[in-house]
């Protein structure tokens, strides 16, 4: 008796929705409330390990790369332009959840290809980003030489500045190898990273420019793994957010919300992608201005 | 503009004509786009103000208190308008906006509990002081110490 019962009821019964709102939107808001406290947990354990270091690298000396623009110094420069990628394809966003309200199919689905390109977009950015730090390599005082590092998630080129004191020692300990490089990085045309590796290391040291060389020790390592962990797991949301748009884009293409008589799963998958652009403002906030 | 709902048991639904629509939406992406410009403003100013001589830790940390609230502001809109949660029924916002306070005790516990480990470690482990501290700090730590440290004199 009780069973025939339940199979009639549907889940939203009682002829009125408590919150006058869909079941699936308002489970989608109660996934995003726990994705929020997921992102919040990775954030305040950040924090948590940020307040705990006598030192913690400025982000204007760590983020102050742009694509095609060699060794040039602009802080704040190529993460601004990823922050307004992501906050235009969320108004793209709101377009086509309002072009669905409308039943405009059209429209619906060339806001939809216009946010799908953002998403693309800022993954392309933070791929470039990503590599640039990781292949990008500075000399490094580490265990008293200088050795060329980029940023992973063990070891990274971000800590305290070296005195020149320090310094001189530090390069008569270091291989021919690594000296060669700062040479070279110092006096880019005159010689060849090939001729220096030929020369004596005592002429080496002779044509380092102590005074022009600005060496820092290695950097905290946490740093490392809670930029990668936090900003992967925030693209990893942007690239499901990316393929939940395309899986929309084919459903309106194909007629199937059209069929149904309302566009309300756009809603949804709106609902998701602003939650993504929500996180990155504070990503931005707690990585790059902070 | 055809009511639209996936089941009859929905009867509210967000009525905006398209004028008024696009209204908020221009105006709610110009307010985002100003916060965002001005956070990169006061990001720049903290780097010149890292880049002096006397680097003052009072105006840096100002700066950031402010971002801190910038960001929260650009969150309230993304949320309020963008997800349209302003436009629900109260009960609705509640239920998201209420358990969403526990970061308040969340956030200050855990950045307590970080400042209190380095606190601890500074006075217990004098080599993780040493070897961590950025130098301008050290130097003026080092005059609060009373006795003169052998060597340095």
């Amino acid at each position: 008796m009780a069973t025939t019962a339940t199979q009639q009821t549907k889940w939203w019964s009682g002829g009125k929705s408590p919150f006058n709102i869909e079941y699936g939107k308002l489970m989608m808001w109660y996934f995003l409330m726990s994705d929020a406290f997921t992102f919040g947990a990775f954030l305040i354990s950040y924090g948590s390990i940020r307040f705990s270091q006598n030192f913690w690298p400025d982000p204007n000396v760590v983020f102050n790369a742009f694509p095609g623009a060699g060794h040039a110094n602009l802080p704040l420069a190529f993460v601004s332009v990823m922050t307004f990628i992501l906050i235009i394809s969320s108004v793209t966003m709101v377009l086509a959840v309002h072009a669905g309200h409308n039943n405009d199919k059209k429209a619906v689905i060339k806001w939809l290809g216009w946010t799908i390109v953002g998403g693309i977009a800022f993954l392309s950015c933070q791929a470039w980003e990503w590599h640039h730090l990781i292949t990008g390599t500075h000399a490094t005082l580490i265990d008293g030489q200088i050795q060329w590092v980029g940023q992973t998630t063990t070891v990274n080129p971000w800590g305290n500045l070296v005195d020149a004191e320090t310094l001189t020692a530090a390069l008569k300990n270091s291989t021919v190898q690594s000296i060669a490089q700062v040479v070279h990085e110092q006096h880019g045309n005159t010689m060849s990273h090939e001729q220096l590796l030929g020369l004596p290391k005592d002429q080496l040291l002779n044509m380092v420019n102590t005074a022009e060389l600005h060496i820092r020790e290695k950097g905290p390592v946490a740093f490392g793994g809670y930029f990668y962990g936090i900003t992967g797991f925030h693209g990893f949301h942007v690239l499901s957010g990316v393929v939940i748009n395309i899986v929309m884009l084919l459903m309106a293409k194909n007629d199937v919300f059209a069929k149904r008589g309302h566009y309300l799963m756009i809603e949804k998958a709106g609902l998701y992608w602003h939650f993504v652009d929500l996180v990155w403002v504070f990503v931005f906030l707690c990585f790059y201005l902070i | 503009m055809e009511h639209q709902s996936a089941s009859p048991e929905v009867t509210f639904t967000h009525h905006t004509s398209d004028a008024d629509f696009r209204k908020k939406v221009i105006r709610t992406t110009v307010i985002l786009s100003v916060i965002t410009v001005i956070e990169l403003i006061i990001g720049l100013i903290i780097y010149n103000i890292h880049k002096g001589p006397e680097p003052s830790a009072f105006l840096v940390l100002a700066f950031k208190g402010v971002v801190c609230i910038l960001t929260i502001a650009k969150a309230y809109y993304i949320v309020a308008v963008f997800m349209h949660l302003g436009d629900e029924i109260r009960n609705m916002i509640m239920t998201i906006v209420v358990p969403l306070l526990l970061f308040i005790w969340f956030i200050a516990a855990f950045i307590y509990d970080g400042n209190s480990y380095k606190n601890l470690r500074n006075d217990y482990d004098k080599h993780f002081k040493e070897s961590t501290m950025p130098k301008g700090h050290h130097k003026a730590e080092e005059h609060k110490v009373e006795e003169p440290k052998p060597g340095k004199q």
